[in-house]
């Protein structure tokens, strides 16, 4: 038992790395647009193949554990949880490099205003992926719930930041093209959060082992 | 167990082997026409717990029974010293953890139990035999040396004639105790199939030390340990999200 120990104590670990690489390439990302550093985006989408051969691997160790332990209860849903939230942290990581081509992209333009909603919503959905991965390591406490609740707050900032990019675009059709590459930026980091989501969700699964995915979670909140 | 019909119902069942108290009251409704697996550490009580159903202790003085087994329908407490062992084991049939064939031939094996009961037609006893081989899935492997010894039988085999030896009696509850720890995989996966099949029929209860086979053939488990029952539930509970430590810690192998 001791050597099976060890063995979901490594995967745990490569969890946690994966979600230090996804989290380090959101904050590049957004980092990259709002300072203008094109290479540092570059940077992420190189990153990229990194964070894809991760989550490959911790599947493929998820599967061996399964074959040659035949995990129990939470044992089991530890393994499943870790193989559906690496996805959505694969997915996070391809979601920061659709920021990282479209601030290439704007990069090369004048800027059209200062970037304000995008850094709030990245510092949310940054610190939602750091919550849902210390639920993940330190177990059953309200944080995963709080990661859930603060879904509505990027969710809020998605439509005002559309709100007022559609203004300046009736303003000034011009403009249309460069705006709506910041509506696909607000876009992506909202989907970050949305996958911040569903990792707080399984986490919730793992430590209670009770499904809230699609769900109304207000009476446990 | 909402919307299961109840085919035997234990209140406060306790059992002592002379001064050792052996199970501490136990409460556990078994459903009809389902599996119940027993789980737990040797020395739990499970396969103590199991052996009251068809009186087994009976066997041995200084061995007591308290609190009941009501069988269902008819309501009998099947542990009360008034009611006739034999007629229990009729009712309720074991099968073990060594295929344990009589010295007889197959065709003898099969029909002992209604010899006991006095039945000597032959063509009903052919019947039955044939009946019961085939609810175990032995018939078409037999059919034709019905009169050779069991003990020719390989040992998957021999456990499906015990198997179709405790079926001839038309028992309405059948009891295993390990009964595929001394087979090999393939063997165990056709007695695995046959419970899955049998329980259309009989009230299925099994001890069981692997965890996996509980977890496939099993509608409800229990986990007993130091003599208590620890926690029951269906299976998909027990084996997905346990509800006490103890539990927990034994599926997951981290027990002791």
């Amino acid at each position: 038992m001791a050597i099976f120990d060890d063995e979901l104590k490594e995967l745990r670990e490569m969890v946690l790395k994966l979600g230090c690489m996804v989290e380090n390439a959101i904050r590049d990302s957004v980092k990259a647009l709002v300072d203008r550093e094109s290479e540092l985006a570059k940077e992420v989408i190189k990153r990229d193949h990194v964070i894809n051969a991760l989550d490959v691997k911790i599947d493929e160790e998820c599967v061996r554990l399964i074959a040659l332990r035949q995990p129990k209860a939470r044992d089991l849903r530890l393994i499943t949880t870790t193989m559906k939230i690496t996805t959505d942290l694969e997915r996070m990581g391809d979601m920061a490099v659709n920021i990282a081509e479209r601030a290439i992209e704007l990069n090369e333009e004048p800027q059209l205003k200062p970037f304000v909603n995008i850094p709030k919503m990245a510092e949310i959905a940054q610190v939602m992926v750091r919550d849902a991965l210390d639920a993940f390591i330190t177990g059953c406490s309200r944080l995963p719930y709080e990661v859930i609740k603060r879904d509505d707050e990027v969710d809020d900032l998605t439509v005002r930041n559309f709100e007022e990019l559609l203004s300046l675009m009736l303003q000034d059709p011009k403009i249309i093209p460069l705006a709506i590459k910041r509506t696909y930026i607000a876009k992506y980091l909202e989907r970050i959060a949305d996958h911040a989501t569903n990792i707080a969700e399984m986490i919730i699964y793992m430590c209670k082992g009770k499904m809230i995915r699609h769900t109304e979670i207000s009476e446990e909140i | 167990m909402v919307n299961e019909t109840i085919k035997a119902e234990v209140k406060n069942l306790n059992f002592y082997y002379g001064d050792m108290h052996a199970l501490t009251n136990i409460n556990l409704s078994v459903a009809e026409k389902k599996v119940t697996a027993l789980i737990g550490p040797s020395g739990c009580g499970k396969t103590t717990y199991l052996r009251c159903f068809n009186r087994m202790h009976d066997l041995y003085p200084h061995n007591k029974y308290t609190g009941e087994i009501m069988l269902h329908p008819d309501n009998i407490n099947i542990i009360s010293p008034n009611v006739d062992p034999i007629e229990v084991r009729m009712r309720i049939s074991m099968v073990f953890q060594k295929p344990n064939p009589f010295p007889k031939s197959i065709f003898e094996n099969v029909a002992y139990g209604l010899r006991v009961r006095g039945t000597s037609n032959r063509s009903l006893l052919s019947e039955t035999v044939e009946k019961s081989l085939r609810g175990a899935a032995l018939w078409d492997e037999v059919r034709d040396r019905l009169d050779k010894p069991a003990f020719d039988l390989s040992g998957g085999q021999q456990q499906r004639l015990c198997i179709a030896r405790a079926l001839a009696t038309e028992p309405e509850i059948l009891l295993f105790d390990e009964p595929t720890s001394a087979l090999d995989p393939i063997a165990t996966s056709k007695i695995e199939d046959l419970i899955s099949e049998l329980k259309k029929e009989v009230t299925i209860l099994i001890v069981t030390h692997n965890m996996q086979q509980a977890a496939r053939i099993a509608d409800y488990t229990a986990f007993m340990y130091l003599g208590e029952l620890i926690e029951f539930g269906d299976t998909d509970t027990i084996f997905v999200n346990p509800h006490n430590k103890l539990t927990e810690e034994y599926i997951t192998g981290r027990f002791g």
